[in-house]
C-alpha cells in the first residue's frame, strides 16, 4: 500500500490509456509524456502499460507500506527518499515505511513514478487512467491508499542500462505534419506556422495547450470531425490549440497541424511561457 | 458505391477517410456500412474505428509501415460493400420534462423564437432524430433531424454549468448533456435517463444509426424515473427500426 500524505499540485494515476472507447466519446487519456512513463516502467522490468503516478509541477509525499522497487523519469522535481536526494532514471529499493517526497521543480513539468508491478488501482473501461466522470476521482487525494504488489528488492535485477533521451526535456522543436485542413491555409499563414516562435499560454492542462501569439485566421470552422491528441486546431479568433491526451474525440475547428508522438511528449514537459517552434516534416 | 472518398494519414498510427462535407442520412448509411466492414476486417487486431458526420477515423495501436498498402486494402473493402444490405438500428424513446425549473433558457428561447412553450414542445417531440455519432463528452449524441423552425444560434458565451440530463438546442442541433458540463446551447428541458454508464463494458447503448424520439413527461414522472433508475427498476426501451 502507498499512503498519500500530501497530494502535490496535480497528481494522477495514468497508464497507456483507454483504448477502444472513443466511439462512445470517451477520451483516450494516459500519460501525457508517454516516453518518460514507459521509460520508468521499462527500467523496472514492468510492462509498458503498467499504471504509474503522473506528478505535475509539485510533488506529493508518499509513505510506502511494503518493500518494492521504484523508478522516476521525466521532469526533475528533486525527489528525496527519507530526506536524502535520489536521482531520476534509476531503480531504487524501497523498504517498509520509506517516505518519498519532492523538494521542487527544476526542469520539465511532469515526472512519472513507476512501482514494480504497477499500481493496482481500479480499472474503468479497460484503463486505470484517471479522468473526471469516468474514474471516481480525477486526482489522488490526501489520506488515500493505493495498492501495489509487495516485491522484495532482490527479486529481479534491473534493466537500468536503457539510456534516457534527455533531449526530450530540452528541445524547443516540435515535429509536425500537415493536418487535414492545412492546405486551406493561405501561404502567408503557412509560412508563419513554420517560422514563428510560439509561447505556451497559461491555458495549458491535460486536455489542451493554447499557444501565443494569436494568428490572423481567415478559414471557416468545419463540420464536427475526429481529432486526436497532438491535433493543432485554429479557432475563429486565431488561437492555436494543441489537443492533449484528455482531449475530446471530435471537434469543429480546422485541424491545421498534427504533432508526432515524440512532439506530444516534448510539449507535455513545457510550462507557461516556454517557447517552441514547429518543424514541418512533410 | 457512389461516393468519392479521400484517404489520408492522420498520424503515424491512424487513417482518416472523408466523404463530401454535408450532413446527410445517405452518407451516414454509407459510413456505417463501411465502418462495420472495417471492424470485421480488423477483428484480430487492436483498432478503434470512429465516425463523425462525414469521416471515419481508424486508429491502430501500432505504427503503420506502408500507408499506400493500407489505403489499397481499405479501397478494396469499400468497393466490395453490398449496396442493398441494410444495417440494424433501434428506435429509442427518451422522456423529457419541459418544466421551467428544468429548462432555464425555455422562456427566453420562447420570446426570441416568438413561439409558445407548447409549440416548442410539440415541435421538439414530433420529429424522429438520427444519431450520427458520439463525441464532445462521453455519451453525448450528435443528432440530426431538428425541425428548422427550432434553429437558434448558440449563446455568445457558454453557460459554465449545464446540468446533467439537460436537453438543449444549439443552431440546427439538439442533444442531451450526459453529465454536468459547460455548454453554449439553449436548455429547454431535462431527461432523467442515464445515457452513459462507465461501469458497463457497453457504456452507452444508443449507437450511431439509431433513432431517437423525445416524449414529454411531468415533473412527477421525472422524479419517479430518477427513483426507478436509482433502484435499477427503470429500463430504457428500444424497438427495432429498419433504416
Amino acid at each position: 500500500m502507498l499512503k498519500v500524505v500530501k497530494s502535490g499540485f496535480y497528481t494522477t494515476i495514468q497508464d497507456s490509456g483507454r483504448f477502444g472507447y472513443r466511439a462512445f466519446g470517451v477520451p483516450i487519456s494516459g500519460s501525457m509524456d508517454s516516453y518518460s512513463s514507459h521509460y520508468a516502467n521499462s527500467i523496472l522490468g514492468n510492462d509498458r502499460d503498467c499504471a504509474v503516478l503522473e506528478i505535475t509541477m509539485s510533488g506529493p509525499e508518499l509513505h510506502f507500506q511494503e518493500p518494492t522497487q521504484i523508478a522516476i523519469a521525466g521532469a526533475d522535481l528533486t525527489p528525496k527518499l527519507n530526506g536524502k536526494l535520489i536521482s531520476n532514471n534509476q531503480v531504487i529499493d524501497i523498504k517498509f515505511n520509506d517516505v518519498l517526497s519532492f523538494a521542487g521543480l527544476r526542469n520539465g513539468l511532469r515526472c512519472y513514478l513507476a512501482i514494480k508491478g504497477g499500481l493496482q488501482s481500479e480499472v474503468y473501461l479497460g484503463s486505470r487512467s484517471m479522468y473526471n466522470t469516468i474514474s471516481e476521482s480525477d486526482t489522488i487525494n490526501v489520506g488515500e491508499e493505493i495498492y501495489y504488489e509487495k516485491s522484495p528488492s532482490n527479486s529481479i535485477k534491473t534493466y537500468s542500462n536503457l539510456k534516457y533521451d534527455h533531449d526530450l526535456l530540452s528541445t524547443k522543436i516540435l515535429e509536425v505534419e500537415n493536418g487535414p485542413e492545412y492546405n486551406e491555409l493561405p501561404q502567408e499563414l503557412k509560412n508563419k506556422l513554420s517560422k514563428l516562435q510560439f509561447k505556451v499560454s497559461k491555458f495549458n492542462n491535460r486536455m489542451a495547450y493554447q499557444l501565443e501569439p494569436l494568428m490572423p485566421n481567415t478559414i471557416e470552422t468545419i463540420l464536427t470531425s475526429p481529432v486526436l491528441p497532438g491535433t493543432v486546431q485554429l479557432t475563429p479568433n486565431g488561437n492555436l490549440i494543441i489537443l492533449m491526451r484528455d482531449c475530446q474525440t471530435t471537434g469543429g475547428y480546422p485541424r491545421v497541424l498534427q504533432l508526432t508522438e515524440r512532439s506530444l511528449n516534448i510539449i507535455s514537459q513545457k510550462r507557461q511561457g516556454e517557447k517552441i517552434f514547429f518543424r514541418l516534416t512533410n | 458505391m457512389g461516393f468519392n472518398l479521400k484517404y489520408s494519414k492522420f498520424n503515424s498510427s491512424s487513417i482518416l477517410i472523408e466523404w463530401q462535407q454535408s450532413i446527410d442520412q445517405n452518407i451516414l448509411r454509407d459510413i456505417l456500412k463501411f465502418k462495420k466492414s472495417i471492424n470485421s476486417h480488423y477483428f484480430k487486431l487492436k483498432v478503434e474505428v470512429i465516425n463523425t458526420y462525414t469521416s471515419i477515423l481508424i486508429i491502430y495501436d501500432f505504427t503503420i509501415d506502408n500507408f499506400n498498402d493500407e489505403f489499397l486494402t481499405l479501397k478494396e473493402l469499400y468497393s466490395s460493400l453490398n449496396t442493398i444490405q441494410n444495417f440494424d438500428s433501434k428506435l429509442w424513446e427518451i422522456p423529457v420534462c419541459y418544466d421551467d425549473s428544468f429548462g432555464p433558457d425555455l422562456i427566453q428561447y420562447s420570446v426570441t423564437k416568438k413561439m409558445s412553450k407548447s409549440e416548442i414542445i410539440d415541435c421538439h417531440t414530433r420529429n424522429l432524430y438520427t444519431v450520427y455519432f458520439l463525441g464532445f463528452l462521453p455519451g453525448f449524441l450528435y443528432l440530426g433531424g431538428l425541425d428548422p423552425k427550432l434553429n437558434l444560434a448558440r449563446k455568445k458565451s457558454p453557460s459554465l454549468n449545464v446540468k446533467k440530463g439537460s436537453v438543449a438546442i444549439g443552431g440546427y442541433q439538439t442533444g442531451v448533456y450526459p453529465q454536468d458540463s459547460p455548454g453554449g446551447w439553449h436548455v429547454i428541458g431535462n431527461s432523467p435517463v442515464e445515457l452513459f454508464n462507465p461501469k458497463q463494458s457497453l457504456p452507452c447503448k444508443i449507437l450511431p444509426g439509431d433513432k431517437i424520439r423525445f416524449y414529454q413527461i411531468s415533473k412527477t414522472d421525472h422524479e419517479r424515473i430518477i427513483e426507478e433508475i436509482d433502484s435499477n427498476a427503470f429500463k430504457l426501451i428500444s424497438i427495432p427500426h429498419n433504416a
